[in-house]
């Protein structure tokens, strides 16, 4: 297998899925603000949505079921994107602060 | 349908296919790395958009030209205008050092992620996949087809999900008079 082979190996797309994935998980731990979260977690969506296309394209016998699959991935995470936007708009109305550590009206 | 072949030259034509391949991840992961390591949140915009175009490249090598032109007109087209059109409207006050981390954002977090890239990747290549035998193409208009028959009843429903957020969003996030 030469790495010019690369894009015909279903491994190659596994691993990068699952490194697009601990980016994104890395990422909502690391970031300091809402907004970088929801970056993040859009990171985690389409580390997922690689893997389902990944197997569409290698493994699938019908061939549109995982196309379909990343279209509704979109979706979501586009109506995930609009909540979480308006919720941090929201946030910020409130604390003045998009920061995680500001919002801690609920801490005991 | 890109032709199967396991050791190309460089020269030949799915050679310079793979070297466009292999910049193509290293986009992505470039992507990646400035979401999930910048400390200001406008880079990490800039890196989610250099991304999603990563990914929309890998989409293409997979054989779907529909979703990959989905990717961009969804992703950078929409979802990142948001994100950049919200980062201006909550103004964060860039700190020129955050003080305040968390503990799991250091090393455990590190760690964490290492860890949770490692086991998926050994899930994904200790086993060997069966490939199936194909029933159809995969073009663009059997997705039409499949849309509008087989996942008609999900169509309608991901439709509904998208109104009823957008409108949430609209009400959560309106100034109220009383408050203005």
């Amino acid at each position: 297998m030469s790495i010019l082979g690369l894009y015909n190996q279903l491994d190659c797309f596994l691993i990068l899925g699952a490194v697009l994935f601990a980016l994104g998980v890395y990422g909502v731990l690391a970031q300091q603000s809402f907004i970088g979260m929801l970056i993040a977690s859009e990171l985690i969506l389409v580390g997922a949505a690689v893997n389902f296309m990944a197997f569409n394209r290698f493994l699938a016998p019908d061939p549109v079921t995982g196309q379909v699959f990343a279209l509704f991935i979109m979706a979501v995470a586009a109506a995930e994107a609009a909540i979480g936007l308006s919720i941090i708009i929201a946030i910020y109305r409130h604390y003045h602060s998009i920061d995680a550590e500001d919002a801690v009206q609920l801490k005991g | 349908m890109i032709p199967l072949d396991t050791a190309p030259s460089i020269f030949s034509v799915n050679g310079v296919v793979g070297v466009v391949f292999l910049i193509n991840i290293g986009v992505t992961l470039a992507g990646g790395v400035a979401v999930a390591f910048s400390k200001k949140v406008i880079n990490a915009v800039a890196g989610l958009i250099v991304c999603f175009v990563g990914v929309a490249g890998l989409y293409f090598f997979l054989n779907s030209i529909f979703v990959s032109m989905m990717q961009i007109l969804i992703y950078v087209g929409a979802v990142a205008i948001t994100i950049s059109f919200a980062v201006m409207l909550a103004a964060p006050e860039e700190k020129l050092e955050s003080t305040r981390r968390g503990v799991i954002a250091g090393p455990p977090g590190i760690i964490s992620a290492i860890l949770l890239c490692i086991s998926f990747s050994a899930l994904s290549v200790g086993y060997t996949w069966q490939p199936l035998e194909r029933i159809n193409d995969g073009s663009m208009k059997s997705i039409g087809v499949e849309l509008l028959t087989n996942y008609s009843m999900v169509f309608e429903l991901i439709s509904i999900v998208l109104l009823i957020a957008i409108l949430g969003a609209l009400v959560i996030a309106r100034t109220r008079r009383e408050d203005a």
